[in-house]
């Protein structure tokens, strides 16, 4: 049963292993029926007015309007492309792999009809390797569509066709950023491409390609059968629907709620997730994923939604929270953020892979006692010279929550420096300070 | 379709240049990719390769599925496994090599028979995932069937600290699961039946209710 102050739309009947089977999806929530409805009497500019006009704003991170992201792509005869991104990488990030696991077949239907919209007839699901059991359900459930001639050649008897064909990465957190992707599926190493050109115009085998993440997708049957109007019932002016949000870290209940975008975050952190241990408070979490600069406890009662993550000087990103409570050392934090940005940095470009190698070093100094408080300055500015410098966001997405903790916890990462290097005697101290060999 | 091969298709439509876009392409080094009879690959493998190279409009989009390929049969992406790939994609070995070394999960060097991964980033390291990596090295020291490592963020932080026994994802762990599960992986038994993710409701769905302030979680 679903919290009530949950509104379950893309998890609704979730709880039913059964929805994961055709016979399932059909029987517990319709399933398809829009498939038919889309294939048999809508055209391409219909589809895509629906999509414009709902408001549904990509779900991976960067919260572009979906619809008009298909609109872009330009009309012809050429051979056309749709990537579902289920490359869901992000630390604090799981809600695909939920949506995935429990109902394949929404996600199927959406990439059907998503295709219509785009005028493809070749889509991929570009899953992440670790995903293997989801993968596998995955392949099951696009043999079930196969079979029941919702994939294919002459689609319902109609002159459309789709191929679709689930692709296994290999563990890759770069694969997730669209133009890797793309390479990923070309069978490359998976490098960022530089922009523009942007994958609408030229992707996928130099193809035009339309590229969603899953809940996105998932989102589109319900949105075609029940019109733009429906969907913006939920939600806020400037994010409407719902969003299946993942909250971690030091919560009670963590897991996935499906929340109407808008709901305040203590109700998200407090009430859905059940908030700290019992004693313990709050003292900093990610709004959008590890990559979203940090608030703190006084943005509890902003409202959950792009708008205003985006004002608080942070994002939405994916919509995954993760929560740290008082017990968590923030330039430890820091630390862990940075080194995993420097471990997927695929070192195509510099700012990055320079900029993520140093900046752990720094944070490493900072909580080895070796530090002294303009390195935090000089960490600061590394994060500026990587902000924009790179050819896609990976470095960014360090240097925003490094930076943000930096700043808004510069106290303790002073406390820790000075504290670490008390506990070291003056002898041991003194070489590193002056640079010489120990 | 189309089957398209080389760097991209020539398409008059096209609003951008590909030329623009296209790095340096390397000169095909044709005598560098092996014939088939030179590599003595096994047909089961050679047909799956064959049979995922068909569902892709450019062949090379294959690379992956077939280092898993290889992967599966062999263990690990051997240097064997990846010439005998490459004389059926007609590709060069070194092309496979450089692919198989970006990804994580491809190993370029022998692994044991059975895979642990233990996830070391944020939500799971709040939660004790470095000392339940320790207890994973510990139970599996000195055994060379099992390969323990630390991983970047797998994907559950709902299950936090977690870890992916042979691609299966199994959470919330506490360090005293970590030789159990190593011990139920060498007896080829289930392993840890009650923590897989597979059967794990949604998280409002969790026996005990809704959350109460007094409910206080397993943290570790």
């Amino acid at each position: 049963m679903a919290d009530p102050r949950e509104t379950r739309v893309l998890l609704d009947k979730a709880e039913d292993p059964a929805l994961a089977t055709l016979e399932g999806y059909k029987r517990l929530v319709g399933g398809y029926a829009t498939l038919e409805k889309a294939y048999r009497s809508m055209e391409q500019d219909e589809i895509l007015k629906e999509l414009e006009d709902s408001g549904l704003r990509g779900r991976g991170g960067a919260g572009f309007s979906m619809g008009k992201k298909a609109s872009f792509l330009p009309r012809g005869e050429m051979q056309k492309y749709l990537c579902c991104n289920a490359d869901e990488s992000e630390p604090g990030a799981f809600k695909d792999r939920e949506l995935m696991q429990r109902n394949p077949h929404q996600l199927i239907e959406g990439i059907t009809i998503a295709a219509l919209a785009a005028d493809a007839g070749h889509a991929f699901i570009f899953i992440r390797g670790e995903y293997d059991a989801q993968a596998d359900i995955l392949d099951r459930a696009v043999a079930e569509a196969y079979e029941a001639g919702y994939l294919g050649k002459n689609i319902l008897g109609t002159h459309r066709d789709l191929e679709l064909v689930v692709h296994r990465g290999a563990g890759a957190y770069i694969c997730g950023e669209e133009t890797a992707l793309l390479d990923a599926l070309e069978g490359k190493r998976g490098n960022p491409r530089l922009k523009p050109p942007f994958p609408a115009v030229q992707g996928l085998y130099g193809g035009p390609t339309l590229i969603n993440n899953v809940e996105t997708l998932s989102n589109v049957p319900r949105i075609v059968a029940n019109g733009a109007e429906w969907f913006r019932q939920f939600g806020t002016e400037q994010s409407p629907g719902t969003k299946v949000v993942s909250i971690s870290g030091a919560v009670r209940r963590p897991g996935n709620y499906e929340i109407s975008l808008g709901m305040p975050l203590r109700e998200l952190i407090y009430g859905l997730a059940g908030g700290p241990e019992a004693g313990h408070e709050v003292k900093a979490f990610y709004p959008g994923g590890s990559s979203s600069p940090v608030l703190t406890p006084a943005e509890l009662d902003l409202p959950y939604s792009f708008e205003a993550m985006a004002e608080a000087g942070s994002m939405l990103g994916s919509g995954s929270i993760i929560v740290a409570d008082d017990r968590v050392s923030i330039p430890h934090m820091a630390l862990r953020t940075a080194r995993f940005y420097h471990h997927e940095s695929c070192g195509k470009c510099s700012p990055c892979r320079e900029g993520t190698n140093w900046t752990v070093k720094m944070l490493e100094r900072v909580v080895r006692g070796e530090a002294t408080p303009m390195d935090l300055d000089i960490i600061s500015s590394v994060q500026q010279n990587i902000m924009g410098h790179c050819l896609c966001v990976l470095g960014d997405s360090m240097a925003m929550p490094v930076s943000a903790m930096v700043n808004k916890f510069r106290d303790e990462f002073e406390e820790v420096i000075a504290n670490a290097g008390a506990s070291l005697g003056e002898e041991e101290l003194l070489p590193i300070l002056q640079g010489a060999p120990a | 379709m189309t089957p398209v091969d080389g760097p991209g298709i020539q398409n008059p439509n096209l609003p951008v240049d590909r030329a623009v876009t296209e790095g340096r392409v390397p000169p095909r080094a044709e005598e560098q990719i092996p014939e088939l009879h030179e590599v003595d690959c096994p047909d089961e493998l050679r047909e799956q390769i064959e049979a995922q190279m068909a569902r892709y409009p450019d062949r090379k989009s294959a690379s992956l599925p077939a280092l898993w390929a290889v992967q599966k049969l062999y263990g690990w992406c051997t240097p064997e496994g990846i010439r005998q790939a490459a004389a059926v994609m007609r590709v060069t070995p070194a092309y496979l090599e450089s692919v198989a070394s970006f990804y994580d999960l491809f190993y370029t060097e022998p692994i044991g028979s059975h895979k642990v991964e233990v996830c070391t980033n944020i939500s799971c390291w709040m939660r004790g995932a470095d000392q339940l990596l320790d207890a994973f090295r510990a139970a599996a020291e000195g055994d060379e069937d099992v390969y323990v490592t630390g991983f970047e963020c797998l994907g559950a932080c709902d299950i936090a600290p977690m870890a992916s026994i042979d691609q299966r994802y199994y959470g919330p762990l506490e360090e005293n699961d970590a030789a159990t599960a190593i011990e139920q992986l060498k007896a080829g038994a289930e392993v840890l039946p009650d923590k897989a993710l597979a059967a794990r409701p949604l998280a409002a769905d969790l026996p005990g209710g809704r959350p109460s302030p007094e409910a206080g979680s397993a943290n570790g």
